[in-house]
């Protein structure tokens, strides 16, 4: 299995044993850092649409690598505000470094720039498609608190149409065995594209407008913020902001072993006074970014194996 | 019942066995409105494969690989023969290639493909019914959805 070289835009792309092996090379990072692996390497992080946590976490983690970080957070101080396409950036871009980091708000740029460019891109998130990273962390946020991945009750709650995290966690667990729950407003219910994506590999799962109704059974309840920037009707997004909100008094009789967990930023999906209990999971989740980043970095750049 | 008399062509094309419904979608794919030489459309014929069938002949032009592309994505079933000297010399079944290039449109409006000047790209990944995947946002569309450049 080589990843030297290797674009990362679609969980879709990455098979089990892939998936596995770098949830297992993230461990070992975590466990036994590598300060020096990168030394010399140089990153171009190419955030065309705002994400503080997601460009800290990839800047973060080729830091404690030993690498250089390049780019821009604010599109509007790059030459695509002069008109430039999306290709001729990258193929600027790929001369100054050895991988690209990109974030931008189209589905499917990260793909244009990876038939483009000659060193390998990462997606950090296209619009609504992909974010293969924040995917990866969620897997491995499930591996560390459960012990395993595979067998598991996951009930993802929230706007699981537009919310690209659902869709690609939801794709990622196909290869696991788990037992899906899906709770959104009529509105914003799973595509179907995706729903027939699992039916094909026979996943199980269901669909909910409550959370009461699955909450009992749930390992893992994933909330999502509904993101007013996704909604082309603003008057759609009223009726539904604040629809889920999970509070400390449902979580009475919950498992012993759930765990919430978010992608963050949260707005007010989840109440400040579940924080303090122990199924609140959503920080440390956040933390798993950087060994999974690294992993990814290091991998791509031929680094480990 | 009297018989409709469409005239044979010398040379040409003649595409069978269209959806009825998608007939004239056809003259529109290939701007048959263009051509100087004799063309014969009809539409609403009797057909056992398919219910209600188009046939469209047209003297003097042979389809390229991108009209013949068009044409299978709109009508998967429809036939291709190709004529000389009167005579059917080919007759072919159109089948979809595996990757479409240029020639559709991506339905989701925020794919970069609607943005961006870049050559559209899909995968086909079913038949039947026809489902076309987007290269670049991953999108599946079915047929319904297939909007021609």
């Amino acid at each position: 299995m080589s990843f030297k070289g290797k674009d990362i835009i679609s969980i879709n792309e990455l098979s089990k044993a892939e998936i596995i092996h770098i949830l297992e090379v993230a461990k070992s990072l975590e466990s036994r850092p590598k300060p020096n692996l990168l030394n010399g390497k140089v990153l171009a992080a190419l955030f065309f649409e705002p994400s503080t946590r997601t460009r800290l976490s990839f800047e973060s983690a080729m830091s404690k690598l030993g690498g250089k970080v390049v780019g821009f957070a604010d599109p509007s101080v790059s030459s695509v505000k002069k008109g430039e396409t999306l290709s001729d950036t990258i193929k600027i871009v790929e001369r100054y470094a050895d991988v690209i980091v990109m974030r931008h708000p189209l589905e499917g740029s990260a793909r244009v720039a990876s038939d483009v460019s000659d060193v390998p891109v990462i997606n950090a998130g296209d619009g609504a498609n992909q974010h293969p990273t924040q995917t990866l962390l969620d897997l491995y946020t499930i591996k560390k608190i459960q012990g395993h991945i595979s067998n598991l009750n996951i009930a993802m709650v929230g706007d699981l149409k537009y919310g690209r995290t659902t869709h690609s966690l939801a794709m990622a667990l196909s290869h696991f065995n788990c037992r899906l729950f899906f709770i959104s407003p009529e509105q914003l219910r799973m595509p179907s594209y995706i729903l027939e994506e699992l039916d094909k590999k026979n996943v199980e799962y269901s669909e909910h407008t409550q959370i009461e109704e699955v909450i009992k059974n749930a390992d893992i309840l994933y909330s999502t913020r509904i993101q007013k920037e996704r909604f082309p009707d603003l008057a759609e997004y009223e009726k539904v902001r604040n629809v889920y909100i999970i509070t400390k008094d449902m979580l009475k009789s919950v498992k012993s072993n759930l765990k919430i967990l978010h992608p963050l930023p949260r707005v007010n999906e989840i109440s400040t006074d579940v924080d303090s209990t122990k199924y609140a999971y959503y920080f440390e989740q956040a933390a798993n970014g950087i060994p999974i980043r690294q992993a990814l970095l290091s991998l791509v750049l031929g680094k480990l194996k | 019942m009297k018989q409709l008399k469409v005239s044979a062509i010398r040379e040409g094309t003649v595409i069978d066995h269209i959806p009825s419904d998608v007939t004239f979608k056809v003259v529109e794919i290939l701007k048959l409105n263009s051509v100087k030489e004799i063309i014969s459309v009809a539409a609403n014929l009797d057909s056992k494969k398919i219910g209600k069938k188009g046939i469209i002949k047209i003297g003097g032009k042979f389809l390229g690989e991108e009209e013949v592309n068009k044409i299978a994505l709109v009508a998967p079933a429809a036939t291709l023969s190709i004529i000389k000297d009167f005579k059917v010399v080919e007759k072919n079944k159109l089948t979809i290639p595996k990757t479409i290039e240029g020639f559709v449109k991506c339905f989701n409006p925020n794919c970069i493909t609607n943005h961006e000047e870049i050559k559209t790209k899909f995968h086909v990944a079913n038949q039947k019914p026809l489902k076309i995947r987007c290269h670049y946002c991953e999108r599946a569309m079915a047929s319904n959805d297939i909007v021609l450049k």
